[in-house]
């Protein structure tokens, strides 16, 4: 066939672009033209100019105008343009489009044509782009097709029908009688268009299926012949008769023997003889013996012939080429859980196969190991599997991280080596881990009080060797912090002791609170850690006083709203700090889920009264008001707290500046008590601007403790939005602003703000504060700032 | 998102399907040369699913596997000289079959063209979509001789010239390949390329009719 000149030049003339800007103009120019030629009526060219815009669109450009050129074309007498019409609809076209449902007449015509070659262009274009719609209407004369007596026409009318049955599955009914007559032909192109659509049929309606039962002696009988009988030139491939053939009669097999006893033991046979006979040095014949497998597997054949089919893949795991190899691995893996001793034997192939350079094959590989895992190999597996575990691809950590710690609960041998195998994890994969690693860790350890001590020596030298892996350092604070006595008696009968004095141990503790590798919920974890020390170690209760109070005013505001609460706790509540800091009970795994999903409920229901808002810029320190996480691993109390009060999640959780009426909760439940505002203070106006006007009053509360309320009002006209108050204090004051009653004042004094500030002096200095002021009114934004230097009542 | 078909038959148990749901064939450089999609998909998809497919094999290793899962779907591809074949099949398809579907149909561009190379699926990219037309419909194979599709595209050549009737040249037994081993594109399209050139400045003469 001779060469489309103009679409050759015109592909020259792009590819010879040396652009993207070169090429978009040559592009350009042609669709233009393509465009202006479109608008001519009939001209010898246009198969060319259609085939050229297709060509355009494949680069990647528009081409929509073509649409009803391709509809035009395709109406065309002449076969050329016909061809290219209805390739262009193939391209350009599909079910979405509405200007496919023009073609549909075209094609009802094309289907009855005298020349079956342009018959098979209208059968090739429904099968490949028809909508439900065409479908439906062109049903009928696709089953007309099926009758016809040319086997052209028979074969692709079948496949149509299977496109058919796969848009509108009640049509299925309409092809069964044809499909039964075609399994009696001859040609091999109508045979396997027959095979394929009674698989389509036979998969879409259980009814069908059970007629088509009857069929299998016939199939049978087929492929017998395609196996046995000698070489047939036109099909043959590499040894192998018909193999495209023999693949689609086997799966259709599978689908009739499934669930079925009667229809396998009528395949028996013929699986086994296929399963010997074939060929299995090239790809074309392990094909086949691939689709036997699956359908012998599938089937309820019998365990001889089951046998052989595990060996058949038993040799696949052999073969040199890793294509095979990757079936085989994916076969094993459906019939891992029913042949598992069958698949057992082949463990070290398998074993082998992670060690492979394909990451597939190692996927695979993978996979399998995980599921031949058991009681009597765990040992042997698991070191391959953490051999396998240092050297995987990033994508597969988290898949054998989690696959390990599973095999490693199942069938841990001992618990001493369940958290060896844990910790292993965590050192070479901490980074892939799930979060629910770490408390799940955290509870093994816990209730395995007889190996506290090595644990914890183990951790303790895990965290000098590596500081990075977040997961492990977690661990290894929350153990330091629970068990540092053991650490410091500096004896462990299970592994060498490790002589350690206190500072060695805050030492430790610190590096990890000031590493720029933690992150906050690790460094969560290991100032209480530090703090539980307290209660652990005698001479240095100083150093971890000063540590939790430098930590006061941390910029992280979870670090910063515990290390308060830490300070809170020596200071008002040093008698009830040995009991708060105890060794933690045995974690029962309910309540830990339970704690989790109680917690994390809270913040919903605390943004709902909508206190929360407020955008408070930081430079204070904000009292978040939220529970800290003694209170999750108190363990039992889990009373939900007051309706008003804000519980926080657990570590992970970090709820900014979210401000609650009810002051510091852990205070309200150790019974404490509310800091309120008494009303008959002194007050003394501090600011007063623009119509804006400050009051201040305070309180003595403690020895050191001062409340100081603000108090502003606005006797302007208009109304003020976005006010704000941030105060400062000298550096050894504390302070602390709770949340304001509002942040708007309404013109003409309608409603006043409070502010409550919560000062601690210890060091009784004199007192002075700054106020920075800052509100938006009419639009524009101001800014103030007072000094207060001296307080009424003071 | 390519649709994954899925069914639920009507006694619970779901149902497989094998479908091939498109077939690319992309350069080295990543250039499109033929594309053919069983699912409807807008454009949009299509060049998203071709460009991200694209990236993912062609970052692939040479003696890696040909199989690789991709999204829902599995993808088998392999590589022809300078062109790779990639074809997605349903998680229930036999891979090992689609190998053997797409060395097929390289086998009869080898055989119509002669000996094929990239140049001549550029250069005849409608003749490439009619020879996969011819072999392949809806997704499946419709004619399992390679013979027979030969002889089809030869007659529709034919009918297309317009020389309805007349006898077709005398078509010499297809040939058993002998392996699915690599072809020697490369090398001999290469030294066709060189003598064309040496011998005419360009490409293709228009007057030149094929012979096969």
């Amino acid at each position: 066939m001779s060469p489309s000149v103009p679409l050759q030049e015109m592909i020259r003339a792009i590819r010879s672009a040396r652009t993207q800007c070169e090429e978009r103009g040559v592009i350009q120019r042609e669709c233009a033209a393509i465009r202006a030629q479109f608008r001519q009526t009939d001209n010898g060219g246009r198969s060319h100019n259609l085939a050229k815009l297709l060509y355009v669109h494949m680069l990647g450009y528009p081409a929509h105008f073509g649409q009803m050129e391709c509809v035009r074309m395709i109406a065309s007498p002449r076969y050329s343009e016909k061809r290219v019409g209805y390739l262009g609809a193939m391209m350009l076209l599909d079910e979405k489009q509405d200007a496919s449902l023009l073609i549909t007449n075209s094609i009802k015509n094309d289907l009855s044509h005298s020349n079956q070659y342009v018959q098979s262009l209208a059968l090739c274009t429904l099968a490949c782009m028809g909508s439900a719609e065409m479908c439906r209407d062109l049903a009928p004369e696709i089953d007309r097709l099926l009758r016809s007596s040319n086997s052209y026409i028979k074969k692709k009318a079948a496949l149509c029908a299977v496109h058919i049955v796969r848009k509108v599955h009640d049509l299925g009914e309409l092809f069964v009688p044809s499909a039964r007559s075609l399994l009696s032909e001859k040609n091999h192109g109508v045979l396997h268009g027959a095979v394929v659509l009674i698989t389509e049929l036979c998969e879409r309606s259980p009814e069908t299926l059970e007629r088509f039962r009857k069929t299998v002696p016939d199939l049978v009988q087929i492929m017998k012949g395609l196996v046995i009988s000698g070489y047939s030139p036109d099909h043959d491939v590499a040894g192998v008769s018909d193999p495209f053939l023999q693949v689609r009669i086997l799966r259709l097999l599978r689908i009739l023997g499934r669930n079925n006893e009667a229809a396998s033991d009528a395949m028996n046979d013929l699986l086994a003889q296929v399963a010997t006979n074939t060929d299995s040095t090239k790809t074309v014949g392990n094909a086949v013996l691939y689709e036997t497998v699956l359908t012998v597997l599938d089937i309820k054949s019998e365990s001889g012939l089951r046998v052989l089919a595990v060996n058949i893949l038993g040799r696949f795991l052999l073969n040199n080429d890793r294509n095979i190899r990757y079936i085989a691995m994916t076969s094993l893996q459906k019939i891992v859980s029913t042949d598992h001793n069958a698949v057992q034997r082949h463990r070290g192939t398998i074993v082998d196969c992670l060690k492979d350079q394909d990451a597939s094959v190692k996927r695979r590989a993978l996979e399998l190991s995980l599921a031949l895992v058991s009681a009597s190999n765990i040992r042997s597996m698991m070191k391959e599997l953490l051999i396998f575990l240092s050297s995987c691809p990033p994508e597969l950590r988290a898949q054998a991280a989690s696959g390990i710690f599973n095999a490693a609960e199942r069938y841990a041998p001992s618990k001493r080596w369940h958290i060896d195998t844990i910790l292993h994890v965590l050192t070479t994969a901490g980074g892939d881990v799930r979060d629910e690693t770490v408390p799940n860790l955290i509870q093994l350890i816990t209730n395995t009080s007889e190996l506290h001590c090595y644990t914890v020596h183990k951790l303790y030298r895990a965290l000098f060797t590596d500081i990075s892996q977040q997961p492990l350092v977690q661990v290894a604070c929350w153990c330091i912090g629970e068990y540092g006595d053991l650490l410091l008696k500096g004896e462990c009968q299970e592994t060498e002791a490790v002589q350690v004095t206190e500072d060695d141990v805050l030492d430790a503790l610190e590096i990890v609170l000031q590493s720029h590798m933690s992150t906050p919920t690790t460094r969560g974890f290991a100032l209480t850690a530090t703090m539980k020390l307290s209660t652990r170690i005698t001479d240095n209760v100083d150093r971890i006083r000063s540590i939790v109070s430098i930590y006061g005013s941390c910029i992280d505001v979870e670090l910063q709203q515990r290390a308060v609460e830490y300070n809170a706790l020596f200071k008002k509540y040093d008698h009830m700090r040995a009991a708060v800091l105890e060794r933690m009970p045995v974690i029962q795994k309910n309540s830990l889920g339970q704690t989790n999903g109680e917690l994390s409920e809270e913040p919903m229901k605390e943004s709902q009264p909508g206190k929360v808002k407020q955008e408070e810029t930081a430079l204070p320190p904000q009292p978040a008001g939220q529970v800290v996480d003694l209170l999750d691993l108190l363990g039992g109390s889990q009373e939900p707290l007051q309706p008003g009060s804000s519980v926080g999640g657990s570590a992970s959780t970090q709820l900014t500046a979210a401000p609650s009426s009810a002051g510091g909760d852990l205070l309200d439940l150790l019974g404490g008590f509310e800091p309120t505002p008494l009303a008959p203070a002194p007050t003394v106006t501090v600011y007063e601007k623009n119509g804006v006007t400050l009051t201040l009053s305070c309180e003595q509360q403690s020895e050191s403790g001062l409340t100081v309320t603000l108090t502003a009002s606005n006797s302007t006209d208009s109304d003020i939005s976005g006010f704000t108050l941030q105060a400062a204090v000298p550096k050894s004051v504390q302070l602390q602003m709770r949340a304001p009653s509002r942040d708007s004042l309404p013109a003409h004094g309608g409603a006043k703000l409070t502010q409550l500030v919560v000062l601690n002096n210890p060091n009784k200095v004199n007192l002075k504060m700054r106020i920075r002021v800052s509100y938006t009114c009419q639009g524009s934004v101001v800014q103030d700032m007072v000094q207060v230097d001296s307080f009424p009542g003071l | 998102m390519v649709e994954v078909r899925l069914l639920i038959s009507s006694d619970g148990n779901t149902v497989q399907l094998f479908m091939m749901q498109f077939m690319l064939l992309f350069s080295r450089q990543g250039k499109l040369r033929l594309q053919k999609w069983y699912v409807p998909l807008s454009d949009k998809e299509k060049k998203k699913i071709t460009r991200e497919l694209v990236q993912t094999v062609l970052a692939r290793k040479p003696k890696m596997c040909s199989f690789l899962e991709w999204r829902d779907l599995k993808i088998v591809y392999k590589r022809y000289a300078s062109l790779y074949f990639c074809c997605a099949i349903e998680d229930q398809d036999n891979e090992l079959i689609t190998l053997e579907i797409i060395h097929r149909y390289v086998e009869l561009l080898d055989k119509y063209f002669g000996s094929v190379c990239e140049l001549d699926i550029i250069f005849n990219f409608e003749k490439a979509y009619f020879i996969l037309d011819e072999f392949l419909l809806g997704g499946e194979a419709q004619e399992t001789s390679k013979k027979n599709v030969l002889k089809a595209i030869e007659q529709a050549d034919l009918l297309q010239e317009g020389i309805l009737g007349k006898t077709p040249h005398n078509m010499s037994p297809a040939l058993v390949t002998a392996t699915p081993s690599e072809y020697k594109w490369f090398q001999v399209g290469v030294e066709r390329r060189k003598l064309k050139r040496q011998q005419l400045p360009e490409l293709y003469c228009p007057n030149e009719v094929r012979t096969f």
